[in-house]
């Protein structure tokens, strides 16, 4: 083997080296919550309201409050995001205003949540009047989520080769027809990738429900969007700080089912694009 | 026979940006011939062919002054959609869309309204046969149209401007990476295309502009340098540079 060979190989193993220690963290995490919460998680932790102090029972409310919550943002947050990106691709002119739209996305995304959390509680909680509620928190939940599909339906709108759309303008369909038949079908993998990202994250925040939807303890499910819910994430943040001689498991096992929830949401839209990227021709 | 023009520019200039890209074109295309446009690269023959059915303002950068009359109306006042159904245009590589064969032909008459299963497959047939394609695909119309041949796309895409029937068809260097069997399917397409269409042909294929067109026009720098019966145009050429170009000596 000679010299450039050797080199080849040292730089190669580094980078491997390198990749590895990427998937430590994440590994060792799953381990740890797995290892500390086997013995709590169970039928009973799922499907029960906590009892006692939130001490023992489940988290069953919790688990439906997060859901409603990733529900309710991407109602919200899908359209106007998808609707926002198809603009700003097919439509909008280069000038001013569109630049300072973009600009506006950009910064969305770089916003600390605890803000998203406070403007949802000044603008939709107080000014609105809807109250600590599904629909403030829900609302609150998808201005933060907006950036992220947005960019993500963009990138998938402009992945979409011209020709297509040159294609259907050059057969006399109009500019939306062009949009809705030879440009959004295909864009529908990216969009959805993005949507489902940014829903699981929404799904694991706490700063942003904390004033605007979040109950302390409130074990029975909601009955109209101006309710108050449990959420996981929060719940989470309660049993772990808030409350006296909880026991560590509790909070692990919460942990497993908030950690399994994101995961189950990724592995649909992994799913999903696998099924469309197999309809892909192009 | 009395010859219509279908097509008439008057004074037409075309530009992209800062670069005028055509120069005081003056022409007509008359009903029902085949028009060929040969020149070298950058003379203005896509852009004139855009310009035709409006293609080019899919650039931001383009501006045109001096006017196109179709049909004796004015392009100003012709909608883009009702505009580009009338003049379909073939691309110089085969741009078809990724789905079924059928799907691509029956995209243009969904746009414009017609969903009647019957009505449908009948126009696909018929724009399959007018294509010279039908016999080799009518067994898998349900198949990508991505898996044809280079060759049988082409006559694919001519198929599917023919569904939406146009008066006219713009053909932009449609053969230029075909070989020369497929090329000829989609020459012997043409003649029989002729009874019913206006055709435009640009091409950097000065054989396959004597064999196909009946009148030619050479262009170079975005002027028009002569306009002739073909088989004057290319035997005695009344400019120098026409003849410089067709024999070869330049471009």
């Amino acid at each position: 083997m000679n010299a450039a060979k050797i080199r080849q190989k040292i730089a190669f193993s580094i980078l491997g080296l390198v990749t590895l220690f990427v998937v430590i963290p994440i590994l060792m995490i799953i381990f740890y919550i797995i290892k500390n919460s086997i013995g709590t998680i169970g039928w009973e932790f799922i499907t029960q309201a906590p009892r006692n102090g939130m001490k023992e029972g489940g988290i069953f409310p919790a688990i439906i409050g997060t859901i409603v919550l990733v529900v309710g943002t991407m109602l919200f947050s899908l359209p106007l995001s998808v609707l926002s990106a198809i603009y700003l691709v097919e439509y909008a002119r280069d000038n001013f205003f569109t630049r300072l739209i973009k600009l506006s996305v950009v910064n969305l995304s770089g916003i600390p949540s605890i803000v998203y959390g406070l403007f949802g509680f000044t603008l939709f909680v107080l000014l609105l009047k809807l109250g600590t509620s599904i629909l403030a928190g829900s609302l609150t939940l998808a201005i933060m989520s907006l950036p992220v599909i947005i960019t993500a339906t963009k990138e998938a709108l402009e992945s979409v080769p011209a020709s297509f759309r040159e294609i259907s303008l050059s057969l006399g369909a109009t500019k939306w027809q062009t949009v809705r038949y030879c440009v959004l079908p295909y864009a529908i993998p990216g969009i959805l990738t993005g949507t489902v990202l940014s829903l699981s994250r929404a799904a694991g925040e706490t700063a942003p429900i904390l004033f605007t939807v979040a109950a302390f303890y409130l074990p029975r499910l909601p009955r109209t969007v101006f309710d108050q819910v449990m959420a996981l994430p929060y719940h989470l943040y309660v049993i772990s700080t808030q409350v006296p001689n909880m026991p560590i498991e509790l909070s692990f096992a919460t942990c497993f089912v908030l950690i399994s929830l994101v995961f189950l949401m990724n592995l649909v839209s992994i799913i999903l694009r696998a099924r469309f990227r197999k309809r892909k021709l192009w | 026979m009395v010859k219509e023009a279908i097509i008439r520019t008057v004074n037409l200039n075309c530009y992209f940006g800062s670069l005028q890209v055509l120069k005081n074109l003056n022409l007509e295309i008359y009903r029902n011939e085949i028009f060929g446009i040969i020149g070298p690269a950058n003379s203005g023959k896509t852009t004139f062919l855009r310009a035709l059915n409006r293609l080019n303002y899919l650039s931001t950068s383009y501006l045109q002054s001096g006017e196109i009359f179709f049909a004796n109306r004015n392009l100003e006042g012709i909608s883009d959609n009702i505009l580009r159904k009338k003049i379909g245009i073939i691309f110089a590589l085969p741009q078809v869309l990724p789905v079924s064969i059928y799907n691509n032909i029956a995209y243009g008459p969904k746009v414009h309204g017609i969903t009647a299963r019957d009505t449908v497959n009948q126009i696909v047939e018929d724009a399959l046969k007018k294509a010279y394609l039908w016999d080799e695909v009518k067994d898998r119309l349900g198949e990508p149209a991505v898996k044809l041949s280079g060759g049988q796309q082409q006559r694919l895409c001519i198929a599917r401007t023919l569904a939406v029937e146009p008066d006219v068809i713009l053909y932009d260097e449609h053969c230029s990476g075909l070989d020369p069997i497929s090329t000829a399917k989609i020459e012997d397409a043409m003649q029989q295309l002729k009874e019913n269409y206006t055709q435009i042909l640009v091409t950097n294929n000065t054989k396959q502009a004597a064999r196909v067109s009946e009148r030619c026009a050479f262009f170079l720098m975005g002027e028009l340098i002569e306009i002739d019966k073909t088989a004057a145009l290319f035997t005695e050429p009344k400019d120098k540079r026409t003849d410089d170009y067709i024999t070869g000596r330049f471009g």
